[in-house]
């Protein structure tokens, strides 16, 4: 494949930026709900 | 009482699921965007960078929009609920972050087929900035005030945001611009790609709204996380406050 490092430097950053997000929100929100009553969580 | 094990998290059997099957198309996705799409005739192999970058901008379009919709039903008179403004601000939030994933791919494609990384064209500045107007939609919200102060001023700024998505998208027709015009969504309805190519992009327009699905589901239970503690933290002051004030 030509442009190899562009091209896999491009998913590579794609994928990874919304992971490290995606594991961020993952962890505050265990952090915050390990704090809070279940009636203060609808959801559960 | 404090929830224990499985009831400690912002997940739900629903978004479990969902999450499964983001991450099934993802895979889907770059076998099929890296693997088996055909390379373009005219830009070769660079035109696999096209399957992150148009499904990104679009759920950052997507995103503003929905914050735009929330705002506004928070600012109606009949649904003035914070739920809609924690649903805006996580959308807005998650768009951020899918027009920097765009502008970063844009800039790694356009050294490509530009021979650079950025030029002050129409296209590229207009999504710069939108990009910083919702950074600083994202600094207001974390201005002080009640979290009904919050909802209104926020709620006012996202309405006038959401009118740069237009001039971003129709920019490459308004003037003069080295960014090619839209392949699928444009004003001639005309597709002139690759059965496997459109597969491809359809496939990341698929994954990419998935994901902004599951992760605004999770990003407005935080955020409802975040003003619970804050505002138990609060009326824990006042009461400390109280008591001391008691004691004198």
């Amino acid at each position: 494949m030509e442009h190899a490092s562009f091209i896999i430097a491009s998913y590579v950053l794609t994928f990874g930026s919304i992971a490290a997000y995606a594991a961020w929100v993952v962890r505050r929100g265990r952090g915050l709900a390990r704090r809070a009553s279940r009636e203060e969580m609808p959801w559960t | 009482m404090t929830p224990t094990g499985a009831h400690a998290t912002t997940g739900t059997p629903a978004t479990r699921r969902l999450g499964l099957v983001v991450c099934v198309l993802l895979v889907l996705l770059v076998l099929s965007g890296l693997w088996w799409s055909a390379e373009d005739v005219v830009q070769g192999s660079t035109v696999r960078i096209m399957y992150v970058h148009v499904p990104s901008i679009w759920v950052a379009y997507m995103a503003f929009a929905l914050t735009a919709v929330c705002s506004g039903a928070y600012l109606s008179r009949g649904t003035r609920s914070v739920a809609w403004d924690r649903v805006a601000g996580a959308s807005a939030e998650i768009g951020v972050l899918f027009v920097a994933v765009s502008l970063v791919t844009g800039s790694l494609w356009g050294r490509l087929t530009w021979g650079t990384y950025w030029v002050w064209d129409a296209r590229l500045t207009s999504t710069a900035f939108l990009f910083i107007t919702y950074v600083g939609y994202l600094a207001v919200r974390r201005l002080g005030g009640t979290l009904r102060q919050r909802a209104r001023r926020s709620a006012v700024l996202a309405l006038l945001a959401v009118l740069e998505i237009p001039l971003v998208h129709f920019s490459v027709e308004l003037w003069r611009s080295l960014h090619q015009e839209a392949s699928v969504a444009n004003p001639n309805a005309k597709v002139e790609m690759d059965g496997l190519m459109l597969f491809t992009l359809m496939l990341g327009l698929a994954t990419f709204t998935a994901l902004f699905v599951w992760l605004v589901l999770h990003r407005q239970r935080v955020i409802l996380l975040e003003d619970t503690v804050a505002d138990r933290g609060l009326d824990e002051a006042i009461a400390s406050r109280r008591d001391e004030a008691g004691a004198r």
